[in-house]
Order: C-alpha cells, then structure tokens, then sequence
C-alpha cells in the first residue's frame, strides 16, 4: 500500500478516531482479532485506527467492508467533517505539504475543502442546501473560492450539469423536486465545481435504484478519466468497487485487513474476511 | 407633556442605574473597537416591552448627558406614536432638550430611516434594531452564524442574493440590505431603506445599534468604510423614484413615502417630516452626499 516514491497526492499516516475515553489499552484491545471495536474495559469506540495508505494523482481507491467498520469515518475525518483523535495527514498541492491539514485552522481547513476537495455523501441532504436551487448550490462552492460574477457563476453551474447530464433548464430549480439519481448529479457538480484535485465518494450509489446506479457509476467513472481526479470510493458494495477503483483496502472492525490491486482482492483475496466478503458476491 | 419634577428624583438620571449603565457602556466599547461585530449585553428590564425599542433606548439612556440635545424618530416622522412615547420617556427620565431639528440634536435615536439631513461629526445616531443577525436567513442556529462570522464564511449570505437576482432579477432586500463593515463583518444595517445604506459609508458621525429583545449592541465608527454586498456584474443601487415627486416641494431627491387616497389615486411625499418642513421654509438643509443619487435619472 506505501510505495516509496514522492509522487504521492494524499498521504495519511496513523489515522485514530475514538468515541470516549481512550488510552495505549483500547487500540491494543480492539480489532479484528477481537472481533470488535467496543473497548472492553470502557466502551469506547474505536471507530478507525492505525489507517496508513498514500493516495496518488488520478488514482481511485477504494474501501469496502461492512457497516460499522470505519470506512465512512476515514473520509469524513480526511474531508474535516469528523475532529480527529490522532494521526496525520499530508495534501500535496496545498502550500507545504509536510502541514499536518487535519492541525490546520477552521479557515485553512475550509480552504482545503473548497478548493482542493469535493465529497459526494451518500444523503444529498448532507450535501445540498435544500433551500438553494441548483445552480445556487454549485455556486456556493464557486462563491467560496472568491468567484463574486454572477454571469460566470451561471455558466460554469450550466457547464457542470450538462457534464453530469442534468437538464440544464432545471438550473433555477429547487433540488427538493429532483428525482434521487438528479440529486445525486447535481452534488457530484457541487464536489467538482472548483475541479479539485481529490474527490471523495461516500456510498454515492447506496440507495439508488439499479439503472440509476449504473448511469451515475457511468457518469462518474467518465469524469475520472476526463478530469483525472484522484477518489477515495467508500461502498460495501463490491460491484461499484470492482467498476471503479484501482486499488482497495478492506476493512472490519475500524481496520485495514487486506489491500492491494482490485483485480488481486477480487480474484485472490488472503484475509479470511475478504474472503468472506468475496465469496458473498453475487 | 408630564411633569417631570414629579417623577426625575424618584429614578436614577436617565432610568437605568450607574452600574447597568457602567455594563453598557462597556460593551459599546467594544462594538466601536470592533466595527460591525455584535456584543451581547445585559438588554435590562425597561418601562417598554422588547421589540419596541429597548435596544435603542438602552444606548441612548446609558450615554446621554444633561447638556445633549435629543431628536428621535420613526419611519422619518418626529411625530409618529412610537417617536413621541420614547421622546416623553426620555424627556422624563432626564429633563434633556428635545428637539426635531436634525442639526440641532447631538443624539438622534432612528426607527428606520436615517436621516435626509447630512450628519455632522459630534452627533451620535442610535439604531432601534429588530434582528441584528444578517445571516439569519440563510443559517438559523446562533452558534453556526457566529462561527461564520468568526471565520468570515459568507459564501452562504451570497447565495441568497445570487437566489434573488435569479429569481427576481435583483436582490430583493428592500430594507435592512447586509453591508460588508471595514471589510470583515457582515452586518445588518437595520430595516433602513436601501436610500440611506450608502449614507453610513464613511460617515462622520458615530453609528450605534441596540437589538434589545435578541441583547446585541453593535456599531459602525466615524470614518468606517461600509460597503453593501454586491456582485461584480450586478451591483447594489439605491430605490429610483424618477418620475415620481413630492407633492409638497416638487422634489425627488429624498426618500418618497407613497401615500395613497380613498379613490385609488396616488401622491408621493418625503418620507423625513424635518427635511420636508425644512424645504417648505426655503432653507437649504446639507444632504448627505449620496453617490448613487447622482447615477438615476431623477
């Protein structure tokens, strides 16, 4: 997983974050060993601990495991959602990258955010301002790295839906009357608005019926090769996993078990949980 | 009028007791230092409900001195119940002169307007403020709006305009328009028609703004730039009342209030009774240099 070059993008290192009182006992006590992540002396949650990987330009990795096992955590935690309990992560094209961002200021982290990543929740709730028509929303993002044009704005909200195929009519709509794949469209044209070198993708499909999941997973695997963004896919669903991503870490219980190259996971996989996890692919 | 012997040595001078009023001045203190940022204070209990003034009133209580002159107004009317009540009240209390001539007065307590007649460096303008916080449109938690301003997030306040130039085709604030303060705080200027906002931009005189009911006081400093939000292509401009003229004076350089008959037909008269009562003296009163005047065709 930590190649030794210095082309990477993204790099984390150590990466913690516990629910409760916490001390060198209640990672030592927790994981896949233990089949659990509930600290036994306190109950305390480890929701992801000891996350080492380095993510490079244009790649797309993946984490998959079952629900509880931490994977939405790292990237919430990497896109500031989530405060930190330990470790460190590097942005390369930020102003220095041996800057610990997830130290940085509220402002600095918004920064980041803004113009240097894009998320794609699984909720377009979490994502959207429902109180904000599309365009409004696109031009949030646009708004806050310092574009104040009204005319730009407009265009560039047209440009990006075209490319994520909304009807680009429904630019002064509310995305309350957008069907669910729309919704899905319009945050992922929120996420890429300031074309950020790293987007992160959260159960972006979970919930979508079939033929909508495959035309966003489409438009979304389209974009990548266009636009070259680096992702970080979260899904529990080995088929969005397999169509989408180079390389992938499974996780349970708030750790990496397994990772390597998709094609190597999918076809060989060594920890006993991805086995499981692989045989139960339909 | 009351007789003020009557009540003026039962209450402390000026109602609110030195202590309160020490709190107070304080926290103005500090708003002038920090133009456009909002301090909590104490808002005490006042002879008048919350929401009718108390906020401006507890300013002009806790400065006013025996040698100030008071002007107070609502809507630009002298007249208006609210302005004579809070006027009688403060005469009461403090056996201060009052006045209704703008030039005259050292403190002008405002529901709404500011006055047509330009200010002059010694006078202190009091705002009576419903709702202090500007982005509570767009954001309805208290400790989100603060972070907001502590970390200067406006993205969220432009959107709403964006919203209403689309919808619209102009931002629709017809009063209390957010103003940018010294280039860090967003503020709301007050429900002041969109006429007076350029005139708090750089103005010599001290703005103060009391909420009452929501217990903030802010201000905007003499000399403070105070500039409205606007886009690069669509930019911030003032009402146009081209075509439109005061029935008394023929003018169309002040404010117009809009005064309609039981027949249906219109007339157009200026909103400030002082600046009107002036004009029809003849005097020339100093208006406020006002650049978007210029800019309409009036």
């Amino acid at each position: 997983m930590i190649r030794n070059d210095d082309n990477w993008l993204l790099r984390v290192r150590n990466l913690t974050k516990i629910y409760g009182a916490y001390n060198e006992q209640t990672v030592a006590r927790t994981g896949p060993e233990f089949n659990s992540n509930i600290c036994p002396d306190n109950g305390s949650i480890v929701a992801c601990a000891d996350i080492n990987f380095d993510l490079y330009p244009g790649e797309v990795l993946g984490i998959v495991g079952e629900s509880g096992s931490g994977k939405s955590t790292i990237v919430k935690l990497l896109y500031f959602d989530l405060e930190k309990t330990n470790g460190e992560a590097f942005l390369k094209p930020y102003e220095n990258d041996t800057l610990n961002i997830l130290d940085e200021s509220n402002q600095k982290k918004k920064f980041i955010r803004n113009n240097l990543m894009g998320m794609v929740y699984q909720n377009p709730r979490d994502g959207l301002n429902f109180n904000f028509s599309s365009g409004g929303n696109i031009g949030e993002k646009l708004i806050m790295s310092g574009n104040m044009h009204v005319g730009n704005i407009r265009n560039r909200a047209t440009e990006l839906l075209s490319k994520t195929e909304v009807p680009v009519q429904r630019l002064d709509d509310l995305p309350a009357f957008f069907s669910g794949g729309m919704q899905q469209r319009v945050q992922i044209s929120k996420a890429i608005a300031n074309n950020p070198p790293l987007l992160f993708l959260d159960e972006v499909t979970t919930g979508l019926d079939v033929s909508v999941q495959a035309k966003v997973l489409d438009l979304i695997r389209e974009m990548q090769q266009e636009l070259g963004i680096a992702m970080i896919v979260v899904s529990h669903d080995l088929s969005v996993i397999r169509m989408l991503t180079d390389r992938t870490m499974v996780m349970k219980n708030g750790r990496i078990v397994e990772s390597g190259l998709t094609d190597q996971i999918l076809q060989d996989p060594q920890h006993e949980y991805a086995q499981l996890l692989v045989s139960s692919l339909l | 009028m009351i007789d003020n012997n009557k009540y003026i040595n039962k209450y402390n001078f000026a109602f609110i007791d030195e202590a309160t009023k020490k709190e107070i001045r304080r926290k103005l203190l500090k708003a002038v230092a920090i133009p456009g940022y909002q301090v909590p204070y104490s808002s005490p209990e006042m002879p008048i409900s919350r929401g009718w003034g108390t906020g401006g009133l507890h300013v002009t209580l806790a400065i006013i001195g025996k040698d100030d002159v008071f002007k107070i107004i609502d809507q630009g009317s002298d007249a208006s119940v609210n302005a004579c009540n809070l006027r009688d009240f403060v005469h009461t209390m403090t056996n201060v002169r009052t006045t209704f001539d703008t030039a005259e007065a050292t403190l002008i307590q405002t529901r709404h307007r500011i006055t047509e007649e330009a200010l002059l460096p010694h006078q202190i303008y009091i705002y009576q403020v419903p709702q202090p916080e500007p982005l509570r449109s767009v954001e309805r938690y208290e400790n989100k709006t603060r972070q907001m301003h502590a970390e200067g997030d406006y993205a969220k306040m432009f959107v709403s305009l964006y919203e209403s130039i689309v919808l619209h085709g102009a931002v629709m604030h017809g009063a209390d328009y957010p103003v940018m303060v010294n280039d860090r705080y967003i503020m709301a200027p007050s429900p002041i028609p969109k006429w007076d906002v350029p005139n708090l931009n750089h103005s010599k005189a001290l703005h103060l703004f009391g909420a009452g009911r929501e217990k903030r006081l802010y201000a905007v400093p003499p000399f403070t730039k105070v500039a409205p939000l606007e886009f690069i292509d669509v930019k911030f401009d003032i009402e146009n009342f081209s075509g439109k003229k005061c029935y008394k004076t023929s003018s169309n350089k002040a404010f117009l209030d809009e005064l309609i008959y039981d027949d249906g037909s219109k007339n157009y008269v200026i909103n400030d009774s002082n600046y009107l009562d002036k004009l029809m003296e003849n005097e020339t009163p100093q208006q406020h240099t006002n650049p978007y005047i210029n800019k309409i065709a009036l």
